[in-house]
């Protein structure tokens, strides 16, 4: 092989003053950045391996480590900079695709940050949420339009409904692209919040099934792990068509991940790849996607709501529409900061657009068809913190689903290398060494910390809005206000101008 | 950037209510109405005063009568031509008012009795009032200078801007009698002062006057959007009053339930009720959701059958009920009910979403 043109992307500084040669790093980096000289009582570091995960910072007992990016600096050139050669590098070395883990790191706009919130002054009061009630229980499924009531009684029961205590859900995320200590943290945490855990396309583990009510289990096009108990293991059934990370791609789970435990999870044999075709085979339109829903729902006797997940894309509004009239009974938008265990980085870069946009044009389209009701709409890709979640709500979400946000919340750093497998902190990873370094009950706990903490968060930014049940922000776009934005932006979002 | 009207931009303003009725249907004056709202002259600021009066015009109880404001001439004759399209108008007259120093830049007021016409109401396949609610809906959004007042039979709102006492003096009220009253006075924080703005705010026989400023606004106005109510006013009171027709005339829901809708128990509350009522509530929040009023409110409710009085369901406005022999009082203040009756049976605060109902005798529902 030639010489790799590739430098370092970050330089591994060790102060040796403060080194007590412990060689914690030597045994923690995964990716083998650390290692130690028995003979020169050194340890050294080769800086091309490091990931920049801080697995090593923050691990090491006399703060000796620090990791910079590697100061190495290219001619300047606007159009040709370090990234674009740098990737250019890595393809002429390998021929390959170039994969990455994670959501959308370009810097393209936050609408999120261009949005301001409401609160009452003098004209009507804020509520303050430790004296007053402040309801944040959300019901997500198909509402009828009317509620026929004879004698005080109600004529026919509502269709299925997930009750969530909190409108924020954990997203899909596989055994798989996950270790099994993270899908039970999740789970558990779930559970506990009275919020949902989703298995994503890796199966439902056996060991995970007594979280059952607070589980959405996912169907994609490669149906790993489904059968009949499986449908009926969860609460509600979500049909993936898409993700914000890889609009119209696949996955694919190499084949050497695939141990004892996902073998069997996922039904399929111990070292097979588990590739996920891009679409359903047996979805090639809109009628199709029809009878997928109603076969989970005849499967499932239509007692669990029907979910269809979908990647935000161009004509986002209209796809909706028709999932709405298809018989869905949530539908769950990703947008284009959507993470992922690992897509090709073309597409995460480039395909899909931006969630705030996406969720604004599916409610306003909904509604001008009068088909909101029938839906409930949950959003996500790139959720950072609940004020995100409050204007998300506020521009017509009924709850949203975090990803990324939950794994940063047990220990992910966003080195964005998930795809490696070697995740330093026992996420993204399925070698048994690294899992065990993820406590679930450690992990379920930080994650409970963390809806808590939005939750108390929400509850104070809807006090002062004069809100005190979830349900009045929903779609309250005059809660909003744009600043940055041009005049089209606002109208697409449906929100006035700051100072309006 | 010109001040804009109501409609143009969303104004939020406190107010006083008052409302009365006499279970026997006993028709009584407009002075004891202008009583009560006159003492809580504070709680307005002389930018827009208005009642609403049930069973005033016995002689044409059977037509419609319809109150009109028109900014000119021009509005009138193209509203006229409008309504004789649709309307066989047995009446049409200027409403009578006495001249007032405070009232200033009066619109053309104007009233007309009158029944849709029987082959545009076969054409349209509508009931009558749904077709009546149509063309109110059709002259508001989009024929520039004129606006309905009200649109219901043997009732009407007279409203101005100027303080209550002021505009019951200028429709001259005590020339009026009725069997159900309500007053409202106004409190906007920013108002070019346009006279359709006032309270109340009606459709059809529905009548109602507000004191609060709902921070659900958005939601139950786009919510309202896809069934076909266009908020043209952006006022709460308005969103109320649809809101409430909907949920009881088109989805003909119970008064309760449509009032629980409107102001629903708390989580922690359902969840101590018996399974029954439980799940009942369960629903009405699932699928109501978005008609939840939120945020600060009292509200009188008006029709031909009664009168309910609501707060939210926290209670973040003052609302006082009062019962003396046939007589039901509503207020926004204690002193505004004894100011005319001193010496009720009965008076009490309303708890927050728990409803005040006062039919006519031998009516079963408003």
């Amino acid at each position: 092989m030639s010489l790799s043109f590739l430098t370092p992307e970050f330089i591994i500084e060790r102060n040796d003053e403060r080194c007590i040669r412990c060689q914690v790093c030597v045994r923690q980096c995964a990716n083998l950045a650390h290692t130690y000289d028995t003979e020169e009582d050194w340890v050294l570091a080769d800086d091309s391996k490091c990931v920049n995960c801080h697995r090593c910072v923050t691990l090491c007992p006399t703060r000796a480590l620090t990791i910079r990016r590697n100061p190495l600096e290219f001619k300047e050139n606007a159009n040709w900079t370090a990234t674009a050669i740098r990737e250019i590098y890595k393809q002429a070395e390998t021929g390959g695709i170039l994969l990455t883990g994670m959501g959308n790191d370009k810097p393209y706009p936050v609408y999120w940050d261009r949005m301001l919130l409401n609160a009452s002054q003098v004209t009507n009061p804020s509520i303050d949420p430790l004296r007053e009630p402040m309801e944040l229980k959300t019901l997500l499924g198909r509402k009828p339009e009317v509620l026929q009531i004879e004698n005080g009684k109600i004529k026919e029961k509502l269709p299925p409904q997930l009750e969530l205590e909190i409108p924020i859900m954990f997203s899909a995320m596989s055994f798989g692209s996950i270790s099994f200590n993270a899908c039970q943290a999740l789970a558990m945490a779930a559970s506990e919040t009275g919020t949902m855990y989703n298995t994503g396309e890796g199966g439902f583990h056996k060991d995970l099934r007594k979280y059952g009510k607070n589980t959405i289990v996912q169907v994609a096009s490669g149906r790993f792990g489904v059968d009949a108990d499986y449908l009926e293991a969860g609460a509600a059934i979500e049909i993936k068509i898409g993700q914000g990370a890889k609009p119209g791609i696949g996955g694919h789970l190499p084949g050497e991940k695939v141990m004892a435990e996902i073998s069997q999870t996922r039904m399929i044999p111990v070292g097979s790849d588990a590739l996920s075709p891009a679409p359903h085979h047996d979805i090639y339109s809109i009628e199709d996607l029809r009878q997928l829903i109603y076969s989970l729902k005849e499967a499932t006797d239509y007692r669990k709501p029907v979910s269809v997940k979908i990647a935000a894309v161009h004509n986002v509004a209209a796809i909706c529409s028709g999932i709405a009239r298809a018989g869905a009974d949530i539908i769950a938008i990703d947008g284009f900061r959507g993470g992922t265990g690992a897509a090709p980085l073309r597409i995460r870069d480039n395909v899909g657009i931006p969630i705030e946009f996406a969720l604004a044009a599916v409610d306003t389209r909904l509604r001008e068809e009068g088909i909101r009701s029938q839906v409930s709409l949950v959003c996500s890709g790139g959720i950072r913190n609940s004020a995100d979640i409050i204007k998300a709500i506020a521009l017509g979400a009924d709850a949203v689903y975090i990803g990324q946000a939950a794994l940063i919340a047990i220990g992910c750093h966003m080195c964005q290398k998930c795809y490696s497998g070697k995740c330093n902190w026992g996420i993204a990873t399925q070698d048994p060494n690294l899992v065990k370094r993820l406590d679930p009950e450690i992990a379920a706990q930080r994650l409970k910390n963390l809806l808590n903490a939005w939750a108390h968060e929400m509850k104070e930014m809807l006090g002062g809005m004069g809100i005190n049940a979830i349900e009045s922000l929903k779609g309250n776009r005059l809660m909003l206000r744009g600043t940055g934005l041009t005049s089209r932006e606002l109208d697409i979002l449906g929100i006035k101008a700051a100072g309006e | 950037m010109m001040l804009q009207y109501e409609g143009k931009v969303r104004i939020p303003s406190g107010c006083a209510i008052s409302g009365m009725i006499n279970k026997k249907g006993q028709l009584f004056p407009g002075n004891d109405i202008v009583k009560s709202i006159a003492l809580m002259h504070e709680r307005s600021n002389g930018l827009g005063g208005g009642f609403a009066a049930y069973g005033i015009y016995p002689e044409y109880k059977d037509l419609y009568a319809i109150h009109m404001f028109y900014d000119h001439n021009g509005a009138k004759e193209t509203v006229e031509l409008f309504l004789n399209r649709h309307f066989n108008i047995k009446l049409s007259e200027k409403i009578p008012t006495r001249k007032v120093s405070s009232i200033k830049d009066a619109p053309i007021i104007w009233r007309y009795f009158a029944l849709p016409r029987e082959d545009k109401l076969i054409e349209s396949g509508l009931d009558e009032n749904e077709f009546v609610v149509r063309c109110v809906m059709q002259i508001n959004a989009n024929f520039e200078g004129a606006f309905v007042v009200s649109s219901g039979k043997n009732m009407g709102a007279f409203k101005a801007v100027g303080f209550p006492e002021d505009v019951g003096d200028f429709y001259m009220l005590d020339t009026y009698k009725a069997y159900i009253w309500t007053a409202h006075g106004r409190f906007p924080t920013n108002t070019p002062g346009w006279w359709g703005g006032a309270h109340p705010f009606t459709l059809l026989d529905w009548s109602v006057v507000h004191n609060g400023e709902i921070s659900s606004y958005d939601a139950n106005k786009r919510w309202l959007k896809m069934y076909g109510y266009k908020c043209t006013l952006q006022t709460d009171t308005e969103v109320i009053t649809y809101m409430f027709d909907l949920l009881y005339r088109k989805h003909r829901l119970p008064l309760e339930i449509a009032l629980t809708a409107m102001a629903a128990p708390l989580w922690d509350e359902i969840e101590r009720m018996d399974r029954k009522k439980r799940e009942l509530m369960k629903s009405i929040r699932a699928v109501y959701g978005s008609a939840l009023i939120n945020g600060p409110f009292s509200i009188i409710l008006g029709s031909k059958n009664g009168i309910v009085a609501l707060n939210d369901r926290i209670k973040l406005r003052s609302l006082v009920a009062a019962v003396k022999d046939d007589f039901v009082y509503i207020a926004s203040e204690e002193s505004a009910i004894r100011v005319i009756c001193p010496k009720p049976d009965r008076v009490w605060a309303p708890m927050g979403g728990e409803p005040v109902i006062a039919l006519l005798e031998g009516v079963e529902s408003i």
